[in-house]
C-alpha cells in the first residue's frame, strides 16, 4: 500500500497538528473528543476505549504497518467486528456479538487504523435522518435540533464533530452522500463490487456500498484505497484493478467535461442550494473544466424504483431475523408454536420503518404485483443506466446537488414516509447503476448549514471523479470549517 | 381510494411473519396506500423489450464449489437465543406434536 501524499492531512482532522503524533496520543485526543461531543450528538453506539488504546500502544511499539498507522478510525454499526456487538440499530440484534470481522474493517486494521467505536444509524440503513434508530437519534454538530442525515448519521456527526478523520458508512440508497452533504464533509461511494460487503449486514444487495467519510478528498482516496479491491469472500466483489490514486489527485481538471442535468434541478430545491451549486461549478470552470449540459430523462424516477427494489430485497435479506440463530426471541408464552416466535419477534424486535419496508417489499413480489412492480421497476432501472450510459459519451463527471434542502429538523418528517423519501432523489441513482459518487461541502445556507455538491463518474473511474473533487478543496475552503461545536472544546485531557 | 385494504395489509403482514396491532395495520394500510400511489408513475412508463437490471455487475457471480474453512459449530452456536451446543441444535419450540 503506498502512501497517497506526502504529509497526507488525515492527522489534522484530529489533532489540528502538523507531525506524528504517536498512536496513543492520537486515539488519547479522538477519545477526549468524543467523550466532550458525545452528551450533544449521540453518534456513538459503542465505544471501544480499551480495546482502541490497547492497540495504539501496540502500533507505537512497531514500525509502520501502512498509511493509516496509529489512525483512529470509527464505523457504522452495520459492520461486523469480532467479539464487539454489532446492531444495525436494531432491538432484533440485541446480543449479537460477530465471530467474524468484515473485510472493510480487517483491511483498515491491516493498514494500522484503530477503532474507536461504532457508529448509529437508522435501522438497519433504513432512512434519511438517522431518527429511526432503536437508540435514539443522533444530532447535527452543526445545529443540535437537526438531523445530521442518514443513514450513516452517526460515522458523518462523528467525522464533523472532529472526533475521528476517517469512519465507515454504508450506502444503498444514499446514506454515505446525503449525511456527508448535510454535516458539511466528504462521502465516497465507490462504484458497485470495488469495496468488499462480507460482513456488512445486508440491506438490498444488488444497491449497498460501502466507503468512506471523512474531511478531505485526499483523505477519502486514501481510506479508498485501503478498502478497495477484490474479496473471494463476497461474489459480487470485482476483480478490476484498483486505481492509481497517488497519480490521479493532480488538481488538473483542465477541460474536463462536466455534465449538469438542468432539467432534474428544477422543483423542490431550496435557492440556497442551487446558488451553491450554481458557484461551484464556476470554481471549475475557474480551472479550465467545460460545463456541458446534459438530460437525464428517468432520473426523475429513481426514488420510486429505488423503493420498490430495494424494500423487495430489504423483505428478503431480512428474513433471516427470526429469533433462532441470534439476537431477540420473544419471550415464550404457553403453547407458542414456531410461527407465533416467528411473528411475535420480528413484531417486537423490527422498528416501524423496517416493518413498512419488509411490508412493501413482500407486497410488490407477491403473486400477482410482482411484474407491475418490481419487473416493472428493474425495467426502469435499465431506462436510468442507459441516461447515464448517453451522458458519459459527452461529459466526464456529472454534477448535481447532494439533497434538495440543507439539514431538517428533527423530527420534521418522520410521520411521512413519502417526504423523508424525496431527500434522496438526488443520491439514488448511483445506486440504481453501480456508478462512483461523491459528496463534497460545497457552500453553507443561512444560519450555518452545510450544503453538499454530488459529482457521479463513470464505472470504475474513481480516478476522475477523485481528481475532480479533490480539485474542487485545492480552490475552497468550506471543507476546513468544523461545527462552533468542535472550536468550543478542543484538546481537553481523558477523564481518568 | 386507497389502493390497499386493511384486509390485504393483514395478509402481506402474514406472509411477512409479522404478528401486527391494530394500530400499525391502520397506520401501514395508510402508509402504504400513500407509497402505493407515489409509485405509481412509473406504471405508465413504455418499458417494452427492456432487459430488466437485477444487478449492474456484468458476468456471473457464482464461485467454485470448493470447500474451505468456515466458523465453527461453537461459533454459530454461541449467539442463538436457545441451543443445545453439545447437541449441535439450535432449540425452538415444538414443531411436530
Amino acid at each position: 500500500m503506498t502512501q497517497l501524499r506526502k504529509g497526507t492531512r488525515l492527522r489534522h482532522g484530529v489533532g489540528g497538528q502538523a507531525g506524528e503524533p504517536g498512536a496513543v496520543a492520537a486515539v488519547e485526543q479522538s477519545l477526549a473528543r468524543l467523550t466532550q461531543v458525545e452528551p450533544q450528538l449521540s453518534a456513538f453506539n459503542t465505544v471501544m476505549a480499551e480495546r482502541a488504546l490497547d492497540r495504539a500502544r501496540a502500533l507505537d511499539a512497531s514500525a509502520p504497518i501502512g498509511p493509516l498507522h496509529g489512525v483512529p478510525v470509527a464505523l457504522k454499526d452495520n459492520l461486523c467486528t469480532a467479539g464487539v456487538p454489532t446492531t444495525a440499530s436494531s432491538k432484533i440484534l440485541s446480543g449479537f456479538v460477530p465471530p467474524y470481522t468484515a473485510t472493510a474493517v480487517e483491511r483498515l486494521e491491516a493498514a494500522g487504523a484503530i477503532v474507536i467505536g461504532k457508529t448509529n444509524l437508522d435501522e438497519f440503513g433504513m432512512g434519511s435522518s438517522t431518527e429511526n434508530s432503536a437508540l435514539g437519534a443522533t444530532r447535527n454538530p452543526w445545529d443540535l435540533t437537526r438531523t445530521p442525515g442518514g443513514s450513516s448519521g452517526g460515522s458523518a456527526a462523528a467525522v464533523a464533530a472532529r472526533v475521528v478523520p476517517i469512519a465507515l458508512g454504508s450506502d444503498t440508497g444514499g446514506s454515505i452522500r446525503q449525511p456527508a452533504g448535510l454535516c458539511g464533509i466528504v462521502g465516497l461511494k465507490p462504484t458497485y463490487g470495488r469495496v468488499s460487503r462480507y460482513g456488512l449486514l445486508a440491506f438490498a444487495s444488488s444497491l449497498d456500498h460501502i466507503g468512506p467519510l471523512t474531511t478531505t478528498v485526499a483523505d477519502a482516496a486514501v481510506a479508498f484505497s485501503v478498502i478497495g479491491g477484490f474479496d473471494p469472500r463476497d461474489s459480487t466483489s470485482s476483480s478490476e484493478p484498483m486505481p492509481d490514486l497517488h497519480a490521479a489527485l493532480t488538481g488538473d481538471v483542465n477541460g474536463l467535461r462536466i455534465g449538469v442535468p438542468r432539467a432534474f434541478l428544477g422543483e423542490g430545491v431550496d435557492a440556497s442550494v442551487l446558488e451553491a451549486f450554481a458557484s461551484a461549478l464556476n470554481v471549475f470552470a475557474a480551472r479550465g473544466a467545460r460545463i456541458v449540459d446534459i438530460d437525464l430523462p428517468h432520473a426523475g424516477h429513481g426514488i420510486p424504483i429505488y423503493y420498490l427494489i430495494c424494500t423487495a430485497e430489504a423483505s428478503s435479506n431480512l428474513a433471516r431475523y427470526d429469533g433462532v440463530r441470534y439476537g431477540h426471541r420473544t419471550r415464550l408464552q404457553k403453547d407458542d408454536t414456531l410461527q407465533h416466535m416467528y411473528e411475535r419477534t420480528r413484531d417486537e424486535g423490527f422498528g416501524a420503518e423496517v416493518k413498512r419496508r419488509i411490508m412493501l417489499g413482500t407486497y410488490v413480489l407477491s403473486a400477482g404485483y410482482y411484474d407491475a412492480y418490481y419487473l416493472k421497476a428493474q425495467q426502469v432501472r435499465t431506462l436510468v443506466r442507459r441516461d447515464y450510459d448517453r451522458a458519459f459519451e459527452t461529459v466526464d463527471v456529472v454534477a448535481t446537488p447532494t439533497t434538495p434542502t440543507p439539514a431538517f429538523k428533527l423530527g420534521e418528517k418522520t410521520s411521512d414516509p413519502v417526504q423523508m423519501y424525496l431527500n434522496d432523489i438526488f443520491t439514488v441513482s448511483a445506486n440504481l447503476t453501480g456508478l462512483p459518487s461523491i459528496s463534497i461541502p460545497c457552500g453553507f445556507a443561512s444560519p450555518a448549514l452545510p450544503i453538499g455538491l454530488q459529482l457521479t463518474g463513470r464505472l470504475f473511474d474513481e480516478a476522475t471523479l477523485l481528481r475532480a473533487a479533490d480539485a474542487f478543496q485545492r480552490d475552497t475552503t468550506f471543507h476546513t470549517n468544523a461545527p462552533s461545536l468542535a472550536e468550543a472544546t478542543e484538546g481537553k485531557p481523558l477523564d481518568a | 381510494m386507497s389502493l390497499l385494504s386493511r384486509q390485504d395489509v393483514q395478509r402481506i403482514a402474514e406472509l411477512a411473519r409479522l404478528e401486527l396491532t391494530s394500530e400499525e395495520l391502520d397506520l401501514f394500510t395508510r402508509q402504504l396506500g400513500d407509497i402505493l400511489t407515489y409509485v405509481e408513475q412509473i406504471r405508465a412508463l413504455d418499458t417494452t423489450g427492456v432487459e430488466p437490471t437485477s444487478q449492474v455487475l456484468n458476468r456471473p457471480v457464482d464461485r467454485d464449489d470448493a470447500p474451505g474453512a468456515t466458523l465453527t459449530r461453537a461459533q454459530l452456536l454461541g449467539n442463538a437465543p436457545d441451543a443445545a451446543p453439545e447437541a449441535g441444535l439450535f432449540k425452538v419450540p415444538r414443531v411436530i406434536g
